[in-house]
């Protein structure tokens, strides 16, 4: 479908230019000290941003490699590819972290192979949700784990929902046993814009770090509406719509203003270099003329441009409006996903994708022409204003109009079935004559989501060359009966149901999980 | 402009009296059906006669009356209406809308609050619920330690007053741990401390009402129409639901049911598989969400994923529910179905949505489709608990609803945008 890897010129530039992979980036920030107040190029301790360079753009196939990955062929399975195509009785080999075959019953098999007869069973992609805030919001939910919403000024933009994760919350190992391999932790929404989301591969961990999916670009969170009026109308505003649209505005416009302050400091940067080069080249020819007289006349160098003051939230929406972050937006009504198409257009940025999108249905076209995806629920609606007029049928007519829908969870215990809620979604459209194809409807927890992530091109699909992030089910996947058997990320074999959940650090010793009572 | 809402509520009740009459005259027939009349009876390729809002004949050989209603049932499903065992139907439209929330109290003892007082039968969530089969609702107030009485609404369009509450006060609702602290100077111990000096002086209050009014008793724990509201508790003709988690505040209400011989129920019950013998030998039953698998507060340490399957094979009766999200009360049946892949067999499945609930709450004619008992019936286009089934036709109370609703008619707006 894709071309498997179109970042491979982008490893084999980041090999030659020194300094562009986040290790040696580290490397060179080093034990030196602290960097802040340098005059140099700025590198976030993510290395995520692009700093405006498209070819330095991180190295995703490192997603497919696993030290820890095993040689796994699937046979005999229904293969369900989600990108269009179907295999029955199919054979799926995973070797090195990577999918290596997929298709028709093929009995060669590598050596070392783990070899799991599938008769009966169906096999997808790793499901994948685009709005999670496990981690954030952890289990048990007392306050001390409320994380999810820096819940002090409207704009946040600064903070990091990975500052916030905690890799060890107890829906991390139930999400995954419901074929969750990836997922976006997202901050919440009382804040027009809650900060930077974070990319996870939904496995339990040390740390926030050790489990980020491999090279997926970084996500922002904005909301609009009724939450931050709710949590804001009292404490300073934003109190209206007015003022909610307004105030963004008013903070890409200052954002505009420091990515131009960055572009041109980085102009004279460059200017700077140059002549500094020039300088030493000058001076060295002077040397070598006045050589044994009396000292050369030298060149003065230029005192260095000095750098912006440093401005996280600043820094992070520059970021976006040079189209380095994957946007992401919660908002219900029709009227206000208009609005934020219009205020994405006025600034130039890309929206990733619109999240609850309960209105979407009422503008599916505006946001088809802008591709702009949607990560809604199948039938949740009702518990507000802006809520009211969902309907069961909106991700199916988004799809029907060529967007690109996604069932997404916002739910710890949702997240551990976005299968059967893709699967009541395709037959709320097919129930009222919209016509969903399977492939569709298992694209809306896979394909589309990882493209809504940045991930796609190593995930989401069962290609070959993919990331083999797959879920063995013991039935059809949209039936209410049907349960992972086995959960398989990045070529690992982390869940098998017959061995039950490993429990949370939280829960070992202190909980009937850890005396294997989940079996 | 009040004139005109006058005479519109006067025609919509007139027209509802006459759909109400029309109702008991309609006589209903499904064909050729795969029928469950109670859980773990079937009849194949049979018939269901509706008449006077009635079940007036189930089986195989009828003669179908002329002029009735006929339903094809051929390849499909029918079963008894699906019960909601605990909801805010009718209590709540828009959640985040103070006013359109009713019967959700934030602290102290509140037992004389009788949820058909503020229940709301034009709920847009009610047709919401038929398109997932419910076609009975227990609607039920919530929070403080006392919360007052549920009632027992019927799912049937534009039914007020006596068509829409089947029972009332169906049970008294009790919270007790972490979500009675706020009414209990924030510890469990002293939650049970309360509920057994109100029920104390319930009884008190009985025996010397004359003295009460004469304010020749000392004073009690509740005020006079609260303690009145306990009596037939304490009587055991109004069950108790305790709302309750950890292991040890089930076994705390177990204490005071057996003392004061109540009838109890425990809703939630994350725990209660821990202490499943007692509450099979006390013959308390539980009601459940098989979806709630966190341990979302230090009361649901002990969480596991086959809570249902596990109570059913210690015997304890159950039912399964959202608890309480009014706007997504079609979704018990696909926890029912979850339920089945976690272990529990689709025949218990099916009783924990319809025989169970009404047994629970003593609503003897309904959950089943015996001969006799009221017309709740659902006509699916397969199996309920699948995702792939939709309902085809619903009758309640005799009567055939329509599955028109509020976001049917949003979709047919929008189908195509103009």
């Amino acid at each position: 479908m894709r071309s498997t890897f179109s970042t491979l010129s982008t490893a084999v530039i980041c090999l030659v230019i020194a300094g562009c992979t986040p290790k040696q980036a580290r490397k060179e920030t080093g034990n030196k000290g602290p960097k802040l107040d340098v005059h140099g190029d700025w590198s976030d301790p993510e290395n995520d941003y692009n700093n405006g360079k498209k070819s330095l753009r991180k190295d995703l196939r490192a997603a497919t490699r696993n030290d820890r990955a095993q040689v796994v062929v699937f046979q005999n399975a229904t293969i369900l590819t989600a990108n269009g195509k179907r295999f029955d009785r199919g054979t799926l080999v995973l070797n090195k972290g990577a999918i290596t075959y997929v298709g028709k019953a093929r009995t060669s098999v590598p050596k070392n192979a783990t070899v799991i007869d599938a008769k009966g069973k169906f096999i997808t992609p790793g499901i994948i949700d685009t709005h999670s805030h496990i981690g954030v919001y952890s289990s048990p939910g007392v306050r001390a784990h409320s994380d999810g919403n820096e819940a002090t000024k409207p704009i946040t933009a600064e903070v990091r929902a990975k500052y916030g994760y905690w890799p060890q919350d107890p829906s991390v190992s139930r999400a995954r046993a419901g074929g969750i391999t990836s997922a976006q932790i997202l901050p919440g929404s009382a804040n027009l814009i809650g900060g930077m989301g974070y990319t996870i591969v939904m496995r339990p961990g040390r740390s926030a770090a050790a489990v980020k999916f491999p090279g997926a670009p970084p996500t922002i969170k904005m909301a609009c509406g009724e939450n931050p009026k709710r949590v804001y109308g009292s404490k300073g505003g934003p109190r209206t719509r007015m003022g909610v649209y307004t105030a963004f505005r008013a903070i890409f416009h200052k954002a505009a203003a420091y990515n131009a302050k960055l572009t041109a400091y980085k102009r004279q940067r460059t200017l700077w270099l140059k002549k500094r080069v020039r300088a030493k080249e000058l001076n060295a020819q002077a040397a070598a003329k006045h050589k044994g007289k009396r000292k050369a006349k030298q060149v003065k160098p230029e005192k260095a441009p000095e750098r912006p003051p440093m401005d996280l939230q600043l820094e992070n929406l520059a970021a976006v409006l040079r189209g380095e972050v994957h946007v992401q937006i919660h908002c219900y009504k029709a009227s206000e996903i208009r609005e934020m198409v219009t205020i994405a257009n006025e600034f130039g940025f890309k929206i990733r994708s619109f999240h609850h999108a309960l209105g979407a249905y009422k503008v599916r076209d505006i946001l088809v022409k802008n591709d702009i995806a949607i990560s809604t629920w199948a039938d949740w609606w009702g518990f507000k204003m802006e809520a009211f007029d969902g309907i069961p049928h909106n991700a199916a007519l988004f799809a029907q109009a060529g967007g690109r829908s996604v069932i997404h969870s916002d739910s710890a215990i949702g997240i551990q079935r976005l299968n059967q809620e893709a699967a009541k979604a395709m037959w709320s459209g097919r129930h009222a004559g919209i016509k969903i194809s399977e492939n569709e409807a298992l694209r809306w927890v896979t394909a589309n989501p990882a493209w809504v992530l940045g991930i796609d091109k190593v995930t989401g699909t069962l290609e070959v060359g993919k990331r083999a992030d797959v879920v063995l089910w013991s039935k059809h996947p949209f039936s209410v009966y049907a349960l992972p058997d086995v959960v398989v990320q990045a070529g690992e074999i982390t869940y098998k149901r017959i061995k039950g959940l490993v429990p949370s650090d939280f829960e070992l010793g202190n909980s009937a999980l850890s005396n294997g009572a989940n079996r | 402009m009040n004139r005109t809402l006058l005479l519109a509520i006067v025609f919509s009740l007139a027209a509802a009296t006459t759909a109400a009459t029309n109702v008991h005259a309609q006589v209903i027939a499904i064909e050729g059906a795969t029928i469950h009349v109670q859980p773990g009876q079937t009849i194949k390729n049979g018939t269901v006669i509706i008449r006077n809002g009635k079940i007036a004949y189930i089986g195989t050989s009828a003669n179908v009356p002329a002029g009735a209603t006929r339903i094809a049932g051929k390849g499909k499903v029918v079963t008894a209406g699906f019960v909601e065992a605990s909801t805010r139907i009718g209590l709540v439209e828009v959640s985040a809308v103070a006013h359109t929330r009713e019967g959700r109290f934030g602290a102290g003892i509140n037992a004389a609050y009788r949820v058909e007082d503020g229940y709301n039968s034009t709920s847009t969530y009610i047709p919401i619920a038929r398109t997932g089969g419910i076609t009975s609702a227990v609607s039920a107030p919530s929070g403080g330690l006392v919360s007052g009485t549920s009632a027992w609404f019927s799912m049937r369009d534009r039914a007020f007053g006596k068509k829409a509450v089947v029972k009332a006060p169906l049970a008294m609702y009790v919270s007790l741990g972490n979500a009675a602290l706020g009414s209990a100077s924030g510890s469990r111990g002293m939650a049970i401390k309360r509920l057994r000096e109100l029920l104390d002086d319930a009884a008190a209050y009985a025996k010397r009402r004359n003295n009460f009014e004469r304010n020749q008793t000392r004073k009690f724990a509740a005020s006079r129409l609260d303690l009145e509201a306990l009596q037939p508790v304490l009587k055991g003709q109004v069950p108790v639901v305790v709302r309750a988690h950890r292991s040890s505040d089930i076994l705390a209400a177990l204490r005071i049911a057996s003392q004061l011989k109540l009838r109890m129920v425990i809703e939630g019950g994350t725990e209660a598989w821990l202490v499943g013998k007692q509450l099979a030998a006390a013959r308390v039953p539980v009601i459940l969400n098989p979806t709630q698998n966190l341990p979302r507060s230090f009361d649901q340490i002990h969480v596991v994923n086959n809570l249902a399957a596990r109570l059913v094979k210690q015997g304890v009766r159950i039912a399964i529910s959202t608890l309480g999200d009014a706007a997504n009360a079609r979704t018990v049946r696909q926890l029912a179905g979850i339920a089945v892949a976690n272990g529990l067999t689709w025949k218990q499945a099916l009783a924990a949505v319809t025989s169970n609930p009404a047994n629970i709450f003593g609503v003897r004619d309904r959950g089943t489709l015996r001969r006799g008992a009221a017309a709740d019936v659902v006509v699916w286009s397969g199996d309920p608990f699948e995702l792939s089934t939709k309902v085809d036709a619903i009758v309640v109370d005799g009567a055939l609803q329509s599955l028109t609703t509020r976001q049917t008619r949003l979709f047919n707006r929008y189908k195509k945008l103009r």
